[in-house]
């Protein structure tokens, strides 16, 4: 309740420049966080006859199609586990990945007529469905476990990273979620971007084929593409198909820091802007 | 207790305005631009966050006139200063387009100054719509906490002050349908409920008023003085004059994004009526040159009965429009005509001089058209007046005027109520009402 009796003086000027991200701000506006998530979880699925169970049949069906095309005719290798495990195993993180950054990139223009009538943290807003997000996650995670079950398979004792591989996850889909809404402010081509760029980094993750096909010594650059990193570690650590791929993973750490912190930067530095040009 | 919770200094606030493309004049000039469009387009966009620095206005400058800057911004607020103390009820008044709600999208934090700064002291709050981030989907309940939140209620203030926002908003029926089964009054009432029972030290209003049903308004009317009598800072925005002149201590008059004047809204109010009547309602178009080689406009006023100039048009008053113009071209039967209009395109009437077709002859010619009292009503107009000739139809000069009619609360056309009319017009209206049965108790 402290908050609301002691107020500093407000100064509002023009500001130059980068600004850091304001956490006592963002606190004081959790509850305001905490609703937006509720509201990005409750409307998806309203007015749907299948509810939640779309987010298991996205990836479910997509591994059903993979599985047909790539692993039976095209007999792309699967690091010797059954080839339909070993890409649902990819396609739940994936899923979650591509969905957040749909949703994220078009979440500023989405919400123009919020943000044009009210302050608050913008942040909030093209993190709020990267959250959200996550429920459809973990639902789909379920069934992995379920799959694991039916094909015998154990997770690895290296399994107790699981949670940091999550938040990698996650930081990366803020990264570039920020990113993109910002420039989506002021160009409205990021609209006609995102699809083919979800399509063209979907081929280029290690989600129909597995890293092992990369030769050894690219493979460490390879982690360059932060969600290869994410989905080897998360096939590596549940099913065991390869040793813990450290080099890759910590490549794909720097890379995700890199991303988080200069799309939240970019993200601050045009948030004043947001309500003149969208 | 005169501190002041709200400093404003040299505010100011520019837009940049789209600037009209060049038209392509031939194919190969099309097909070039075609493939040269994505580096206009980015230059274009790029611009829309990115001021020239260079040419960045000196605070000084800024007085001076805006051709000195590049042609496709403008200041929507300018060298804006004011001061306003704890407790106090400030009405923000001026024509449209004069900054009003520019200000108070700057003060709450929305968009960012250009130049100056403003300091303020205490929690604050802004309403510049009723029901902002309403989610059609999610039911009345769901929308209390969302909405409530996004004004900047914590949750423990929603679940505190849940019941009496049901109350007052009479839709405790349907607090679990989603909102977009709601009638567009129980929409509003939801929405007004949850605003009014904001509890900031400083609260920013943008015209919200003017919604829902007579009741409601109202209700609404009553919280917004007791909101003010509770010792609040409200600064709000408004058309109605009533309103500003029975809530508020102060005023503050904008004009083309400075502040003219801050006193007591009673000299508030009238120096904006005089300002806006004798700037506007007679207009010397001698100079201007508006007209063909046949017809041409010297003068357009507003006048009363007694043909004298009027300072102010009121809903009760007749009034003519007086258009002075002269006939220099020969072949043509031109006559003068208007067409009454609202801002937003909508065509109230349109009038011709129907006898006017055997005047041909050239010379200086002055018509009258007259408008009754208690047709029009309290709000702005524009006033297209051309003169043409009917047959061939030919326009040979067209000039269009903004003028605004003024309410008159003691209008036959209002009786004791105090609130906005609604509609284009406010005719007079002959009501007969009796009592048929005495009810027996």
């Amino acid at each position: 309740m402290a908050d609301t009796i002691t107020n500093p003086t407000l100064i509002i000027k023009p500001k130059k420049g980068w600004q850091v991200i304001d956490f006592k701000e963002l606190s004081h506006y959790r509850d305001l966080f905490y609703f937006l998530v509720l509201r990005d979880i409750k409307i998806k699925y309203k007015q749907t006859v299948l509810g939640a169970s779309w987010a298991v049949i996205q990836p479910f069906f997509t591994m059903v199609i993979f599985s047909l095309f790539f692993g039976r005719l095209a007999k792309i290798p699967s690091d010797n586990i059954p080839y339909p495990i070993f890409t649902y195993a990819a396609l739940v993180p994936w899923t979650y990945f591509a969905n957040s950054l749909r949703m994220s990139a078009s979440s500023l223009v989405g919400n123009t007529q919020l943000i044009s009538k009210i302050y608050f943290p913008r942040l909030i807003v093209p993190i709020a469905p990267i959250l959200a997000n996550l429920l459809d996650f973990f639902i789909a995670l379920v069934i992995l476990f379920v799959m694991m079950l039916f094909y015998g398979l154990a997770p690895t004792p290296y399994a107790i990273v699981f949670p940091l591989l999550t938040i990698l996850m996650i930081m990366i889909a803020i990264g570039v979620g920020t990113w993109l809404s910002a420039l989506s402010a002021q160009y409205r081509d990021i609209k006609y971007t995102v699809p083919f760029l979800i399509q063209l980094w979907m081929f280029s993750s290690p989600i129909v084929y597995p890293a092992s096909m990369i030769p050894e010594k690219f493979r460490f650059w390879y982690g360059l593409n932060p969600m290869a990193g994410v989905i080897e570690g998360f096939r590596s650590i549940l099913l065991g198909t390869v040793p813990f791929p450290f080099k890759m993973i910590a490549m794909s750490t720097i890379v995700s820091i890199f991303l988080f912190v200069s799309g939240v930067m970019y993200f601050r530095r045009m948030e004043r802007y947001f309500a003149d040009v969208i | 207790m005169s501190e002041p919770v709200i400093s404003v200094n040299k505010l100011g606030k520019r837009y940049r305005i789209g600037v009209k493309l060049e038209e392509d004049r031939s194919f190969r000039e099309a097909l070039l631009n075609t493939v040269k469009a994505p580096i206009r387009n980015f230059k274009r966009l790029r611009k829309l966050t990115n001021f020239d620095d260079n040419k960045k206005p000196k605070p000084l400058a800024l007085n001076s006139s805006q051709s000195a800057q590049s042609d496709d911004t403008i200041w929507a607020l300018k060298d804006v200063s004011f001061e306003v103390n704890k407790g106090e009820v400030v009405g923000i008044i001026g024509k449209n387009g004069s900054g009003k709600s520019t200000l108070l999208k700057v003060l709450s934090r929305i968009t960012e100054p250009t130049t100056g700064c403003v300091e303020i002291k205490g929690r604050i709050s802004s309403l510049l719509e009723v029901g902002t981030g309403f989610h059609p989907e999610l039911t009345g309940r769901e929308n209390i906490y969302l909405n409530g939140s996004i004004l900047g209620m914590r949750k423990w203030e929603i679940d505190k002050k849940f019941d009496e926002i049901v109350a007052f908003s009479e839709i405790e029926k349907f607090l679990d349908t989603p909102v977009k089964r709601y009638s567009s009054g129980m929409y509003v009432r939801l929405a007004f409920a949850v605003a009014a029972h904001l509890e900031p030290e400083i609260l920013l209003v943008d015209e919200v008023l003017a919604v829902g049903d007579v009741a409601f308004q109202k209700k609404c009317l009553g919280k917004m003085s007791e909101v003010a009598k509770g010792g609040r800072t409200v600064l709000f925005v408004s058309h109605n004059m009533g309103a500003i002149l029975t809530l508020c201590n102060k005023a503050i008059l904008l004009d083309e994004g400075k502040n003219m004047m801050v006193g007591k809204p009673k000299d508030v109010a009238n120096d904006y009526f005089c300002k806006s009547g004798v700037k506007e309602l007679d207009i010397d178009l001698s100079c201007r040159n508006i007209g063909d080689s046949i017809a041409r406009f010297l003068r357009i006023r507003f006048i009363n009965k007694h043909r004298r100039n009027v300072d102010i048009l009121m809903v009760d008053k007749e009034f003519g429009i007086q258009i002075s113009y002269q006939i220099i071209g020969k072949g043509y039967k031109p006559g003068p005509n208007f067409l009454i209009s609202t801002q937003k395109g909508e065509k109230v009437f349109q009038s011709l001089d129907a006898c006017s077709d055997n005047i041909f002859e050239k010379g200086t010619y002055e018509s009258v058209a007259w408008i009754p009292a208690n047709l029009l009503n309290n709000r702005n107009y524009v006033l297209t007046v051309a003169i043409t000739t009917h047959n061939p139809v030919t326009i040979h000069c067209q000039t269009d005027i903004l003028f605004d009619v003024e309410d008159n609360l003691n209008a036959v056309t209002r009786g004791n109520y105090k609130l906005q009319m609604h509609g284009v017009v406010r005719p007079y209206i002959i009501w007969e009402t009796k009592i048929v049965s005495k009810l027996m108790h």
